[in-house]
C-alpha cells in the first residue's frame, strides 16, 4: 500500500544555544498514517514536531507540505493543528468557545459552527459540556477538548505533543484506544510524540525511533520490535539481551562461547556484530540440554511470568519464564534460530543490553514521571 | 479560622493596633466632622453645600480619566513589549521604569517643573533658537502630563506581571488555530491580561483623582482639583467641616469605582487592589 507523501523533511538541523538538538534528519510522513516519534527526553522529537507545526524554524534543511516548501509559512497558515502537551485551553473561554475558536476565525456562519462543534464534542464523548468552564474539567476531559479544538478545523495533519503524559495509567489506556479510533474515523494524518514505547507500539502505523537528534529507525511496530536496527532501538523498545558476537558465515553466529544457528545473512566473514535475544524467546532447560549454562542471580514474580537474571559467563541475561526456578540454581538455556537477531555494530554498542546494572538503567531510560523534554527547557 | 495558636493571633496585633489608630480613627473623624457644624452640632449643611463644588468634582474626574486612558495607551504596549523581551532586556526596562519611583513624588514633580517651566530647560532651548515659549506649566496639558509622568509605572507593572506569567502555549495555540498576530492580541492576550489592566487602571485613577500637589505645581495655581480644594478647606477652621464632607464623598467615589472595576476582573482575584 503506497500512500502519498504529505510532509517531507530534508536535512533538517536545529541547535538551541549552540547545542545540536536535531542532527540533519530526513523524514517522510505519508497521508492518513498514524506516525509516532519515539525517543527519550532530549532526543529531538518535540523539536521535530514544533518544526512541522511552524513554532520553530530549522537552522538547515527544508520542510515541505504536499511538495511545497513551508519554511516561511507561519503556523496559522499551515494545514496542521496541534494538541499541546498541557492542553493550552483558553481559560477565558468555555468548552464550546474553545472548540469554536478556529471556526470563528474562519468566519463560518453561526449555524455551521454550532453544528460542527456539537458533532466534534460528540466524537470525543463530551456531549453536554458546552457551557462548562475549562478549569472545572478533569485532565482527561481537558485533553478531549484540546483534541476537539484541533480536529474541528479539519487539518490535513494533527500534531500531538505527548498528549497523554499528564493522565493516569488507566485513563491513558482508554485515551490511546480512543485516539486510534478517532484517527481511523477521520482519516487525518496523526503525528504523535511520546517517550512511552508501549504507547507507540500499540497505536502507530509507523514508529520513528529517535536518539541524540538522529533518527535511529523508521518502521512498523512489529518491524522495530523484531528487527531493531541497532542496540539503542533494541534496548529502548522492550527488553533485550544484547551480546557481542561475530558471524562465522551466513546463518551462523558465535557468541558466549557457542555457535548458534540464526536466520540472518549478508555479513562479512568474522564480522563483529551485536546479537539481540528477547527475554521471552529464551527457553529454560536442564543444564545437559542447554546451549549455554549459567546461574540464576535474581527472580522476580511478574504475574504472567517470572523475570529471572542469569549470569552466563559474567554477562547477565534477562529471561522471562513461566516455570519457577530458584535463585542460585544452575540452569541451561536454549535459543531457537529465529529468536536471534543480528545487528551491525553502532555507536550504541556496549551501552545497553547487560542486566547487571538493571534497575539503574531502567530508571534512566523509561521513567514516565520525568519532567517535560529538555527541548522544552531549552526554549 | 480554627486552630490558630496564640502566637498566630498575636502576630497581627501590631498591625491591627496601627490600623485602628491611624486609619480607622481618622476615618471616623472625617465622618464626624462631615456631619457636624463648627460648633460640633449635628448638621447636613456641609453635605448640602457640596453642590457648589460639583464643577471641581467633574474637572477632577475628567483629569483623572484622561490621565488613566493615556497611561493605559502608553503602558499596555510597553508592558507587552517588556513581556516579549529577553530576560536581560526585561531587567533593563524594569530598572528604567522603577528608577523614577526611587525618587520622592514631590521631587519628581519639581524636577518636571524645572524642565517645563517658563524659565525651564525646554523653554530656554526654544528661546535660544528663537522660537515661541511653550507654556506647559499652568495648562491642563501640564497637569495631565504630570499625572501620567508620576503614575505610569503603576499602570505598567501590574500589566507586565500578568503578561509575563501568561503561558506562551496560549499564544502558540492561538497561532495554531489560525490567529494572525493581531488576532492573537485581541482574542487571547487582551482577554487574558484584563486583570492586570484593571489593577493598573485602579492604581492610576485613584491617586490621580485625589492629587493636589501635581495640580498645584504644574497647574501653577490656575487649576483647582478636589485635592487642592480639600487642602485649602482644611487649612481654615471655619471650613474644616466642609472639607471633611468633600473627603467623605471622594472616599465613597473611590470605593464605588474600585468596586465597579473589580466586577470586570476575573473571579480568581488576581488583582492587587
Amino acid at each position: 500500500m503506497k500512500k502519498e507523501v504529505i510532509i517531507n523533511l530534508t536535512d533538517v538541523s536545529k541547535a538551541f544555544d549552540g547545542e545540536l538538538v536535531l542532527d540533519h534528519i530526513n523524514l517522510q510522513i505519508h497521508d492518513k498514517e498514524f506516525v509516532t516519534l519515539l525517543g527519550p527526553s532530549g532526543c529531538g522529537k518535540t523539536t521535530t514536531l514544533r518544526i512541522i507545526g511552524g513554532f520553530e524554524s530549522p537552522d538547515t534543511g527544508d520542510v515541505e507540505f504536499n511538495g511545497k516548501s513551508v519554511k516561511n509559512v507561519p503556523p496559522h497558515q499551515r494545514p496542521v493543528n496541534t494538541v499541546f502537551q498541557k492542553y493550552a485551553l483558553f481559560p477565558h473561554l468555555n468548552v464550546f468557545e474553545n472548540v469554536a475558536f478556529g471556526l470563528r476565525l474562519k468566519k463560518l456562519p453561526e449555524e455551521e459552527i454550532r453544528a460542527k462543534v456539537k458533532e466534534m464534542l460528540a466524537l470525543v464523548n463530551l456531549k453536554g459540556f458546552e457551557r462548562r468552564r475549562t478549569s472545572t474539567l478533569s485532565g482527561g476531559q481537558q485533553q478531549r477538548v484540546a483534541i476537539a479544538r484541533a480536529l474541528v478545523n479539519q487539518p490535513e495533519v494533527l500534531l500531538l505533543d505527548e498528549p497523554l503524559g499528564a493522565l493516569d495509567l488507566k485513563l491513558r489506556k482508554d485515551m490511546q484506544n480512543e485516539l486510534k479510533k478517532i484517527q481511523q474515523t477521520t482519516g487525518i494524518t496523526f503525528i504523535y510524540v511520546t517517550h512511552d514505547q508501549e504507547e507507540a507500539l500499540s497505536m502507530s502505523d509507523t514508529v520513528v525511533v529517535m536518539a541524540n537528534g538522529q533518527i535511529q529507525q523508521i518502521g512498523s511496530p512489529t518491524d522495530i520490535y523484531n528487527e531493531p536496527e541497532n542496540a539503542f532501538v533494541a534496548d529502548f523498545i522492550g527488553e533485550s539481551n544484547i551480546v557481542d558476537g561475530f558471524m562465522l558465515a551466513d546463518y551462523k553466529v558465535r557468541f558466549s562461547g557457542h555457535t548458534f544457528e540464526c536466520v540472518d545473512k549478508g555479513f562479512d566473514k568474522n564480522q563483529p556484530v551485536d546479537v539481540v535475544v528477547r527475554p521471552e524467546d529464551v527457553d529454560v532447560v536442564p543444564v545437559e540440554k542447554g546451549m549455554l549454562e549459567g546461574t540464576v542471580t535474581s527472580v522476580t514474580f511478574k504475574g504472567v511470568h517470572y523475570e529471572i537474571i542469569v549470569d552466563i559467563g559474567g554477562f547477565k541475561w534477562m529471561i522471562q519464564t513461566t516455570d519457577f526456578v530458584a535463585e542460585g540454581e544452575h540452569i541451561g538455556i536454549y535459543i531457537e534460530p529465529d529468536a536471534i537477531h543480528i545487528m551491525n555494530k553502532s555507536e550504541f554498542s556496549d551501552m545497553f543490553g547487560d542486566y547487571s546494572s538493571f534497575s539503574d538503567e531502567l530508571d534512566l531510560l523509561s521513567d514516565p514521571t520525568e519532567p517535560g523534554d529538555e527541548e522544552d527547557d531549552a526554549e | 479560622m480554627k486552630g490558630k495558636s496564640v502566637f498566630q493571633r498575636m502576630a497581627a496585633m501590631p498591625h491591627i493596633v496601627w490600623m485602628i489608630m491611624f486609619i480607622v480613627a481618622p476615618m471616623l473623624f472625617v465622618l464626624y466632622f462631615a456631619f457636624t457644624d463648627t460648633e460640633g452640632n449635628f448638621s447636613f449643611a456641609n453635605i448640602t453645600s457640596l453642590s457648589e463644588y460639583s464643577n471641581v468634582f467633574i474637572l477632577s474626574i475628567a483629569f483623572a480619566l484622561i490621565a488613566t486612558v493615556v497611561c493605559l495607551v502608553i503602558g499596555y504596549p510597553l508592558a507587552y513589549f517588556m513581556a516579549k523581551s529577553s530576560p536581560r532586556m526585561q531587567k533593563i526596562l524594569m530598572v528604567l521604569i522603577m528608577l523614577p519611583m526611587w525618587c520622592n513624588l514631590l521631587i519628581r514633580t519639581y524636577a518636571l517643573m524645572a524642565l517645563l517651566d517658563n524659565g525651564g530647560l525646554i523653554n530656554s532651548f526654544l528661546e535660544s533658537i528663537g522660537a515661541d515659549k511653550w507654556h506647559i506649566v499652568g495648562s491642563d496639558f501640564g497637569v495631565i502630563l504630570g499625572m501620567v509622568y508620576d503614575f505610569l509605572p503603576y499602570m505598567v507593572l501590574p500589566i507586565f506581571t500578568v503578561m509575563s506569567k501568561l503561558d506562551k502555549r496560549y499564544i502558540e495555540a492561538a497561532a495554531d488555530l489560525g490567529c494572525s498576530s493581531l488576532q492573537t492580541m485581541t482574542k487571547v492576550i487582551m482577554p487574558l491580561s484584563v486583570s492586570g489592566v484593571i489593577s493598573g487602571i485602579t492604581m492610576v485613577f485613584v491617586p490621580s483623582i485625589s492629587t493636589f500637589y501635581i495640580s498645584q505645581k504644574l497647574g501653577a495655581g490656575k487649576i483647582d482639583l478636589i485635592g487642592d480644594t480639600i487642602e485649602r478647606l482644611f487649612q481654615n477652621t471655619s471650613t474644616y467641616n466642609i472639607g471633611a464632607a468633600i473627603s467623605l464623598i471622594m472616599m465613597i467615589l473611590i470605593i464605588v469605582s474600585v468596586a465597579i472595576m473589580n466586577r470586570f476582573s476575573d473571579d480568581d482575584g488576581g488583582i492587587i487592589i
